[in-house]
This record gives structure tokens, C-alpha cells and sequence, in this order.
């Protein structure tokens, strides 16, 4: 039986669980380095439109997520501003491909990262970046030295985070990509596809405890590096 | 090297206007808190940008807002002691040691890991990190670290005002070990006087944000207009002769022999002993039958009179100096005057050992 245990899940289901992957990581992966820099922005500097920033970083936390994915669509639609120019000097086009899934889900998911790591760089205490530059330290070795070992582990927390939600998306995933299977189909949208089809509750069922799954490890995990940041912050 | 300070800052209620030069050796920032010496080490050090100033140090211009050059503190190759440590504690005593010397300049030079580590008695802390040290252990981690940056100054800033009496007695040494063997000048804030008199070699007396006096340490904390006159004192530079079995050190202050409780320092070494002047009594004639065991004969070089009833009365011992505070009503009483002999008679245990600091730092 456990020869056979890959056929649990259907080669499309298998397909959805893969797409799922690989859109959250590269989701989490390439907004990581801004997550970084506005999470350093947001907790460290005082400039003009501040809040601002914070608000639009959180929009897409307490917008309807179909809006979001409407307004993706709107920007990065073959037609939209974004989307044309993209096609025309990068010829990447995002609309309905899985790389529009991993933008939608890197949107989604970049309010989490973002307060994570701020809440990591917030318990650094400025003093010792101070101390740090008494010593020598030019502002980019401060923060590769101090700063950024400090909050390691409230980047791989909000890391992790980032890639539960991005596993998770759904509104506006099929609001921007829709759900085409092999391309833009990741394990929300097969659910939803599953449970409109007679018949398709028992597939539809094995991709939900694949979800819980994934979900649970994300959140036990990131609770373990959020306790490290404190530790490593006392210096035991 | 000289280093010459001249600062203008603004705060909310709070004006800072001083000027001062600290040649080498140890200068101690010394004053009440408030009085703002913390502003104006932060201004050396570049964490804090004054409204107008010029900090040189040497031909070396850190600071000259005229000229618009404001060095960032990464590049004033300084060592800092902050009060609370500040060590990293996400690296190892020995990585906390080592983190400036990344930094300096290649033919920079600077003291050698093997002697910081000696000096400061770091040896048995090397592997372990800074969350499982004492707060006197930190202190010396800090102290070592900011050494072995290979500074061109040293800047502490009340490195001992958090830690408790023990721990305290246990740091000084060091830094009078730094005076004396390493020659790295070092600013200091302080605000209490034992600091002042064991380890200046020059004190800058501020008060309310301006300079009140400056000048050796005998000599500013013997100056009521910028300590008070209950934090009047004076200094003895003195001799060890011998210990005693009824736990005494014998000293010679010039010819004079003093007994004070038992001090850490080898026969012939010199210590500075700081003595409060509302310590020390007065008598016109050499007085018989006392338990203090210090009586010490002079000529009165001054008599100066305040507003209160007090008087501070300063005696010609040898080649030093010693202040004492007594009432106006005792002075009158004894019709003392300027060139008159007077004994001054002091209580062994009035001296604290924390007034007691080996090396003259002269």
C-alpha cells in the first residue's frame, strides 16, 4: 500500500499541490528583500507619508481580496499600464500564467511578512547599532553585522507566515489568473473546482488535510523562530 | 594628543554652551546630572549633532559646523564604554572583543588581543556570551572592546554608574591600569567624586550646561563655586610604608605619616587618597588625648567665605595641599588667619576605599 501512496492524491491534485509550492515560494522569496526594507523603513525612520506607506502595505490585509485581484488585473492585465509595458521590454506576461498567481499571493501575503520582521527590528535596541558604529561600523555593516543577525529569526518567521497565507490565497488569485489546472490552479482553487463537480468531496477532502497540514507546520514553526528573536535579543 | 571641545546645543529648557581642552591623559567630565556631560560626550562621539560646534583632536577636525564638517561617528575611530555595556549579545565575549578591530585601519596601532585580555582578566570569559556575565564582567568586556578598536580616543560614560559598590571597586582598577599603561586618552563622565580624584588627570567641573572649573583634580574638587561645598574634597598624593597586623596601612603624604584602613598597594607604591573636606577638624595647637590617629601640621594658605555658615579653610602640608570645612562661629573662635600653623586632624576610617586609587596618573 505505501508503494502506492502518491496515487492518495490524483496526478491533478499532485499538480495543484506542486503549483501551490512553487507560486508561494517564489511569492515569499521575492518580495522578502522589500519586506525587509520597508519593515526597516516602517519601524526605524520618520519621513513624510509614513502612514501612508503602513496603509497601503496593510490594504490588501483588510481589502476584499476579489477587489485586490481586480485591481491587479486592471494594472497588470495585458492592458493595464503595468501589464503592457511589462509584455512590451521584459516580455513577461502575468495575466493567467502562474507567475500572476505568485504576484497575487506575494501581494496578499506581504502585510504578514512586513509586521513580523517590524515587530523583530522593534526589539532591537538602537543603542547597540549605536555602539556598533562608535566601533566603526559604516551603517551597512551596522546592519549586516547587528541588526540583520538580530532579527533572523523574525525574518524566517515572517517568512514562514508569508508562505501559509500565500498557499492559502484564493480570491484574488482566481480574480487575476482564474483557475486553469497545470497553470494558475493552485490547492484553494482545485478545492473550490472539486466541491462544484457531483462526486468530488472525497479529492476535494484529501487536498483540505494537505492544507491544514501545511498550515499548522507554517504556524508551530514560525512560533518557534518568533521565541529565538527573544532569545537571541537577551543574549543567552 | 589634545582634544579640543567647543559646543553650542539647544534643548527644551536646556542650554549647553562649553569649551574646554583635555590634554592626554584621563579628562573627567564631571558634574551633577544634567549638567550635561552625557550631550557632550555624545557630541564627540558623533551620536549627537550639536547645533554649533568644533571638536579637533590634534590637527584632526571631527566636528566644525562652521566649516560644514561633521565626521559620522564610524569614522572617528573612537572607543566607547557605555554605562549599560551595550555588548552584542548575539556573539561571543571573544567576537564582541574583536568587532572594532574589523574595522581599523590596517597600520592601525592598537593593543593586541593577548595583552587586552590579559589586563582586563578576560581569559576564562573568551567562549561564552555576553547574557551569561555578571555586570562587572560586562563592563570589562566593554572596556576591552572599545580598547582593542584601536581608538585615538577612548570615551566612557559613567561606565560604573550601574553597577553596585563590590562591582565598582572591582572596574577602577582597570581603568587606572588604562592611564597608566595604555596610552590611549580617555574622556570620562562621572559624577562622583572617588572617580574623579582616583582617575583624572584633568577635571572639567560643568554645571547647568557650562564649564565651572577646570584644572587638576586637587584643585577643581577643592573649588566650592564648581562642586558645592559638600562635595569639596581634596587630594593626598601619598606613599605606602607598610601594612600593619590591626588591618592599617601606614603612608607617608610627604613627611607626614598617615594611618588609613588597610590598602590594596605594595609598600613604596604612590596612591592618591581623596579626603571630603567636612571630613577633616581643625586645632590651633597640637591637640593630646584624640582617637583619630592622622594629625597632620601645616601653615593656612587661604581662608575663603561663602554665603552659608561655613568656611573652607586650605593648609600648606609640604608641597600639598588640604582642605577642610568648618563654621565661620569655629573660625572666629580660633581667630584663624592666612600664615598662621594649624594641625589638621583626621579619622583613619573617614576615608572610604573607594577614595583610595593606586598610580598617580601624573
Amino acid at each position: 500500500m505505501w508503494g502506492d501512496w502518491t496515487s492518495w492524491l490524483g496526478p491533478e491534485e499532485w499538480q495543484a499541490v506542486r503549483l501551490s509550492l512553487r507560486v508561494s515560494f517564489w511569492a515569499t522569496l521575492i518580495s522578502l528583500p522589500p519586506g525587509i526594507f520597508i519593515a526597516y523603513a516602517l519601524a526605524r525612520w520618520s519621513f513624510p507619508g509614513k502612514q501612508v506607506l503602513n496603509g497601503i502595505v496593510h490594504l490588501p490585509l483588510i481589502l476584499p481580496p476579489v477587489v485586490t485581484g481586480y485591481l491587479l488585473l486592471l494594472a497588470f492585465g495585458r492592458r493595464g499600464p503595468v501589464g503592457e509595458w511589462l509584455e512590451q521590454w521584459f516580455g513577461i506576461v502575468l495575466s493567467f500564467r502562474w507567475t500572476g498567481a505568485a504576484l497575487a499571493a506575494a501581494i496578499m501575503a506581504f502585510p504578514l511578512m512586513v509586521r513580523a520582521i517590524r515587530l523583530a527590528i522593534e526589539a532591537v535596541d538602537p543603542k547597540l547599532e549605536a555602539a556598533a558604529s562608535t566601533l566603526g561600523a559604516s551603517p551597512a555593516w551596522v546592519f549586516s553585522t547587528i541588526t540583520l543577525p538580530l532579527i533572523l529569526p523574525g525574518i524566517i518567521a515572517g517568512w514562514i507566515l508569508a508562505f501559509a497565507k500565500a498557499m492559502g490565497e484564493f480570491g484574488a488569485t482566481i480574480t487575476f489568473v482564474s483557475n486553469i489546472p497545470g497553470q494558475t490552479q493552485t490547492i484553494p482553487s482545485a478545492i473550490y473546482a472539486l466541491l462544484q463537480v457531483p462526486g468530488g468531496e472525497d479529492r476535494a477532502g484529501r487536498l483540505v488535510i494537505v492544507a491544514v497540514v501545511i498550515a499548522m507546520a507554517a504556524l508551530l514553526l514560525s512560533e518557534l523562530a518568533a521565541r529565538r528573536v527573544a532569545r537571541r535579543v537577551a543574549g543567552r | 594628543m589634545t582634544l579640543q571641545v567647543s559646543l553650542r546645543h539647544r534643548f527644551d529648557g536646556f542650554d549647553l554652551d562649553v569649551a574646554f581642552e583635555a590634554p592626554p591623559g584621563v579628562t573627567v567630565l564631571f558634574g551633577p546630572s544634567g549638567s550635561g556631560k552625557s550631550t557632550v560626550i555624545n557630541a564627540v562621539a558623533g551620536l549627537l549633532r550639536p547645533d554649533t560646534g568644533r571638536i579637533v583632536a590634534d590637527d584632526w577636525v571631527l566636528l566644525d559646523t562652521d566649516a560644514g564638517r561633521v565626521l559620522p561617528p564610524h569614522k572617528r575611530r573612537l572607543g566607547y564604554v557605555f554605562q549599560e555595556g551595550r555588548l552584542f549579545p548575539h556573539l561571543s565575549v571573544r567576537q564582541n572583543l574583536l568587532f572594532g578591530r574589523w574595522f581599523a585601519p590596517r597600520d592601525a596601532r592598537g593593543e593586541s588581543l593577548d595583552r587586552v585580555v590579559e589586563l582586563l582578566g578576560l581569559g576564562h570569559l573568551l567562549d561564552r556570551r555576553p547574557g551569561a556575565l555578571s555586570g562587572g564582567e560586562k563592563q570589562r568586556v566593554a572596556i576591552g572592546r572599545a580598547l582593542l578598536a584601536a581608538p585615538r580616543l577612548i570615551l566612557a560614560d559613567e561606565p560604573l554608574a550601574a553597577l553596585d559598590e563590590t562591582r565598582k571597586a572591582e572596574i577602577l582598577p582597570y581603568f587606572e591600569r588604562l592611564r597608566d599603561e595604555v596610552a590611549v586618552p580617555i574622556l570620562y563622565v562621572s559624577h562622583a567624586s572617588a572617580e574623579v580624584a582616583r582617575l583624572a588627570t584633568t577635571v572639567v567641573a560643568l554645571r547647568a550646561g557650562k564649564v565651572a572649573a577646570v584644572g587638576p583634580p586637587g584643585q577643581v574638587l577643592g573649588d566650592v563655586a564648581a562642586v558645592g561645598a559638600r562635595g569639596a574634597s581634596s587630594i593626598l598624593t601619598a606613599r605606602v610604608v607598610a601594612h600593619h597586623a590591626d588591618g592599617l596601612t601606614q603612608l607617608a603624604a610627604g613627611e607626614m605619616p598617615l594611618w588609613l584602613p588597610r590598602i590594596e598597594a605594595a609598600p613604596g607604591k604612590m596612591v592618591r587618597v581623596r579626603i571630603a573636606a567636612q571630613d577633616v577638624i581643625l586645632a590651633s595647637e597640637v591637640p593630646r588625648g584624640l582617637s583619630a590617629l592622622n594629625i597632620l601640621s601645616g601653615t593656612i594658605a587661604e581662608i575663603r567665605r561663602g554665603q552659608g555658615p561655613g568656611v573652607m579653610v586650605t593648609l600648606n602640608i609640604g608641597a600639598q595641599r588640604l582642605s577642610a570645612r568648618i563654621t565661620r562661629r569655629s573660625a572666629e573662635a580660633m581667630g584663624l588667619s592666612e600664615g598662621q600653623t594649624c594641625h589638621a586632624v583626621l579619622k583613619s576610617v573617614a576615608v572610604a576605599p573607594e577614595d583610595v586609587g593606586t598610580g598617580t596618573g601624573m
